[in-house]
């Protein structure tokens, strides 16, 4: 009988397929899989179930329903037929080959730094490394007459910026210039992260732009993309270097668990970056200075623990979270390491914006397996079982126990929120078996 | 007409424990591996939702993890000329169902083994001389010995994220472990669970009666832990919802949390669910396995070729497959030859219930399913046999579990069954009463076995499995010595009242009253063909590549929990194939 190493099989499969492939540099096919890992291109070009790169994800934006097009190499549906030329005038400039400007959805004002041979390594790998698909794009649903291209080209005359490979500024420390290209470029982490101005462009494309660069989002599908600045309370100056690579690579620290839209980052792009560039990425966010100038560092505050250990809750929402919370996250709101989130001092419970919190309470979400990190933690939603006063009584309750300081949030919004998501309706006992996606 | 998938170098049947063990350890040695599962997907979540789980009526009251017996069951006698009848209501064991099997409900409780009890007959044939073991009693040596288990011990606590005590390690005494036993090569991954307060009164009284107390081994995480596979778990929380249940918590160990993840990230592994395997088919000379045939849940009959087959279900259905397959000779209790369904064995169990008064808090809602406080000065070959006349032991425990509300009242003796009486009763006794174990081993006989019943049929028209098996002398004595060696505990303790629960001599087996899960045997590893049905790796004598994985391999039944060793034997006999088999295909002992 034969036993044949079947890792040996695969890897020659492999060989097999490249050499088909004609007769691309592999590096530079290796170089730009990695780069489109690193813009994450996957996640918006690929329907939820659908091959990789084919398109037809659905996107709600403020102005409608986009849907994301076919960059598989496939000639008649996807973009087999572009030059590099076409691919570097959709990636870096928003426009189409057809002519027509593309929906800013696609983050070209962040691409147009990426350098040219990062392009050509991008263009190598979408026309030689990726399968080609055939599969039809989708119309998008935008109601006239914001369907309309030619305000898009005025819009991007006026908030794209000029296409220019990036260089680092005289004297610039090389791992943070490394890390500004790879955040203010093929990452665009400015698209969720920055808040956007009255024409739906971000505020700021880069550092050097001012206080709004990734100063965390209006709400978008229900999350708060949050502040990436040094604030202490809201944005990310509690955290260290080590603990953003940490999170980057496999989607939790010790106190903190991705969740929402980031999860698919972290799947889909971050966990594949390299530590250089995790570094680099980390270095560069923790060099963003507080966007409130008053910003004071988080401080513990035992009272609340002290009460619930002594069985006090007369506290509003003290009941609610003994009973619905604090198996996990503990009556000292510190959860446990790498598992249970800690709520206290977590700069997404201590955010202006409730919106996360209340989503995730009425929600439930499950923090993702990564390479590193393969486990899944899945919070239950508590939609059917707490009403919009109780889950704001709670939600309130974390907001401002344990040395937690945000401003209240009202009934109104959480049913306001609850009307949005699709949760499972107050009063009726779940089946959680429903909640969650069939396993094959 | 059955379909006929593309090979693969290795199926696996069933995943629990044993399977989750096998694919992983495959998958790493580069095979690519299609585990086969009877039941449905489920894991921490779903299945353990918050609080959705906590429900002891959907989960522990109708069996929502375990087997469903309207598919397939066992038949049950209690000697070699009764008549068995169908086991149709799940009471006396609870095997699980579904990915994770019996390894997601259970509760947690993780030993290793005495070293003694890996050589049973000669340990005792030269202790207390040949005559001392009973007539018809057909206890027997493992062939493998503790030694050569160590490593894979202690990789499995490690990979289980266990919690306890360790007394000696690497020859040098380190903590307050059980001074009984066996030395390690490394402490418990994570320290031991916190003694509960019944925990705490139970180690406080059985140092008073001069016996040695030890935190019982708890795959139960007592802090965060990230196992060598990358998959973390939670701390346990002492919610008390772990025999039954997924834990919510994430910090009981199990195939799902444990191994899953992992294998998850690998291509060269797939997992089929509600896919019920037939058979292991063989070659035309019956010398060699082909694959197996399974139905899929559509109903389809599939065959599925393999190079490999591994037999990692439940202990009775690995005894099951192979005589459903024709792999070993079944064993016949009249002449006592052949080997398959051989030294069927179980747990031998007592219990003593001890009653306060109000001002003693046992608070028996907390618990967790593994931790606790034990003593082995009556467990294994802790204490003289000589003059005592029987084999085996047992470790005795308060092993609080959590009490949930249905099942969790026990009432002092005389105390009334019903109406304000009992209610009156049920209130004074509830936070006052602790509960204690006489975890007792339990020997294999001559006519305690596994055949294919001759009636009854399961929904796949095949013959369902049939226990013949009672109580012997040996058990009825050692169970009554032992239990009143723990007695001098709970009495220590001085309750108000205690009530013990002990079989009586020639009481029978009671399919009805719960025992344990901890069924043993029928497919017995050891070192002779004629007397075991897989050699010392666990690699089926007649049928070279099929090995079977599982309690099903012990010879007889022992004082502590079985999943520590089978998860030891699990990876010991993964390494014998990834070092010895994969090079070179054959039999791996010299019949």
């Amino acid at each position: 009988m034969k036993l044949t190493p079947y890792l040996f099989g695969l890897s020659a499969l492999f060989a097999l397929g490249a050499a088909a492939a004609e007769t691309a540099d592999p590096e530079l096919l290796k170089k730009g899989e990695y780069l489109a890992r690193a813009g994450d291109c996957v996640a918006c070009h690929t329907a939820k179930g659908g091959q990789p790169f084919a398109g037809g994800l659905p996107m709600e934006t403020p102005i409608g329903t986009l849907f994301s097009t076919n960059i598989t190499p496939d000639r008649k549906t996807g973009i087999g037929d572009y030059s590099f030329e076409d691919f570097d005038l959709a990636v870096r400039h928003g426009i189409a080959k057809q002519g027509y400007t593309l929906y800013p959805a696609m983050p070209y004002p962040s691409y147009a730094r990426v350098t040219e041979p990062d392009m050509r390594a991008l263009y190598a790998y979408f026309m030689q490394g990726v399968a080609p698909i055939e599969q039809a794009n989708k119309d998008s649903a935008i109601p006239w007459p914001l369907s309309m291209r030619l305000p898009l080209t005025f819009w991007r005359w006026v908030f794209a910026p000029e296409v220019k490979d990036f260089a680092p500024a005289k004297d610039q420390d090389p791992v943070l210039a490394r890390g500004a290209y790879l955040v203010d470029g093929l990452g665009h982490c400015g698209a969720c992260h920055t808040p956007r101005g009255i024409g739906m462009q971000e505020k700021a494309l880069s550092a050097g732009e001012g206080a709004d660069f990734l100063a965390g989002s209006a709400p978008l599908e229900g999350w708060i993309a949050k502040s990436l600045r040094g604030d202490q309370r809201t944005g990310i100056g509690s955290w260290s270097e080590a603990e953003l690579v940490q999170f980057l690579r496999t989607g939790r620290t010790n106190r903190t668990a991705v969740f929402g839209g980031m999860s698919e980052v972290v799947v889909h792009s971050m966990q594949y970056m390299s530590d250089a560039d995790l570094t680099a990425i980390a270095r560069y966010l923790k060099s963003l200075p507080a966007a409130n100038p008053g910003d004071q560092a988080y401080a513990y505050d035992e009272k609340v623990s002290k009460a619930l250990y002594h069985g006090d809750d007369s506290k509003t929402g003290a009941a609610l979270y003994v009973d619905n919370c604090a198996a996990c996250h503990r009556t000292d709101g510190q959860g446990y390491a790498r598992v249970f989130p800690a709520l206290a001092g977590n700069p997404v419970v201590n955010g202006d914006d409730a919106t996360s919190l209340i989503h995730i309470v009425l929600k439930g979400d499950t923090m993702p397996a990564t390479h590193q990190a393969p486990s899944t933690f899945t919070m239950p939603p508590f939609s059917w079982r707490l009403n919009d006063q109780q889950v704001a009584d709670v939600v309130n309750f974390i907001r401002t126990s344990w040395g937690n300081q945000a401003p209240a949030v009202s009934a109104e919004q959480v049913a306001h929120l609850r009307a949005e998501l699709d949760v499972p309706p107050l009063g009726q006992i779940p089946d959680p078996h429903a909640l969650v996606a069939p396993q094959h | 007409m059955a379909t006929t998938l593309k090979p693969v170098n290795a199926v696996v049947v069933g995943f629990g424990w044993a399977g989750a063990i096998l694919a992983k350890e495959l998958t790493e040695a580069g095979l690519q591996v299609v585990a086969l599962e009877r039941g449905p997907h489920q894991d921490t979540y779903p299945d353990g939702a918050y609080p959705n789980t906590l429900d002891e009526l959907t989960y522990n009251s109708r069996g929502k993890l375990f087997q469903d017996l309207s598919k397939s069951t066992v038949t049950i006698r209690h000697g070699i000329d009764g008549t068995a009848l169908p086991y149709r209501q799940l009471s006396a064991f609870l095997p699980g169902n579904g990915v994770g099997g019996a390894g997601l409900h259970w509760s947690g409780v993780h030993f290793r083994i005495m070293p003694e009890e890996l050589r049973l007959r000669s340990h005792y044939e030269e202790r207390y001389g040949k005559g001392f073991i009973p007539e018809g009693m057909t206890i027997q040596d493992y062939g493998v010995s503790y030694e050569e288990l160590e490593p894979h011990f202690d990789f499995a606590e490690k990979v289980f994220g266990t919690s306890g005590s360790a007394y000696k390690v690497k020859g040098q005494v380190v903590g307050d472990g059980n001074p009984f036993a066996p030395d390690r090569s490394d402490n418990f991954p994570l320290p031991a669970l916190k003694d509960v307060h019944s925990a705490h009164l139970f180690r406080k009284a059985a140092e008073e009666v001069g016996m040695h107390p030890y935190a019982m081994p708890a795959a139960n995480a007592s802090g965060p832990w990230t196992n060598p596979y990358g998959v973390q778990m939670g701390p346990c929380n002492f919610c008390g919802f772990c025999s039954g249940y997924a834990c919510y918590m994430y910090s009981k160990a199990s195939p799902n949390l444990n191994i899953l993840p992992a294998l998850k990230q690998s291509e060269l592994f797939e997992l089929r669910v509600n896919s019920n395997v037939l058979r292991v088919n063989l070659d035309s000379d019956g010398k060699r396995a082909t694959g197996v045939t399974y139905v899929d849940a559509q109903g389809r009959e599939i065959v599925q070729p393999a190079d490999l087959v591994i037999v990692s279900a439940f202990q009775f259905h690995n005894v099951h497959l192979m005589l459903l397959s024709g792999i070993g000779k079944p064993y016949d209790p009249r002449t006592g030859e052949g080997v398959v369904g051989k030294n069927f064995a179980y747990q031998n169990m007592a219990t003593i219930k001890a009653f306060f008064d109000r001002d003693v808090h046992t608070n028996p809602f907390i618990g967790t399913g593994g931790g606790g406080v034990a003593v082995d000065d009556f467990n294994s070959d802790n204490f003289d046999h000589g003059p005592l006349g029987f084999v085996g032991g047992s470790p005795f425990w308060v092993n609080q579990a959590g009490s949930k509300p249905i099942r969790g009242l026990t009432l002092p003796p005389g105390a009334p069954s019903w109406g304000s009486g009992w209610k009156q009763a049920a209130k004074d006794a509830y936070t006052h009463t602790l509960s204690m174990d006489a975890h007792g081993s339990n020997m294999s006989y001559r006519d305690n076995y596994l055949d294919l019943d001759p009636t009854y049929k399961d929904a796949y028209g095949q013959p369902l499995l049939r226990m013949t098996f009672d109580w012997k002398e040996n058990e009825y004595k050692m169970t009554r010595y032992v239990t009143e060696q723990m007695r001098k505990i709970a009495e220590a303790m001085n309750p108000k009242t205690i009530a013990v629960h002990v079989k009586n001599f020639g009481d029978h087996f009671n399919t009805r009253a719960y025992q344990t899960t901890h069924l043993l045997g029928g497919a017995i590893m050891g070192s002779d063909p004629k007397t075991s049905a897989v050699n010392r790796y666990l690699q089926s004598w007649d049928v070279h590549n099929v090995f079977v994985i599982g309690a099903s391999a012990f010879p007889q039944g022992t004082g502590y929990n079985p999943t520590g060793l089978v998860a030891a034997l699990a990876y010991w006999s993964a390494k014998a194939i990834r070092e010895q088999y994969l090079k070179n295909p054959g039999p791996l002992v010299q019949a």
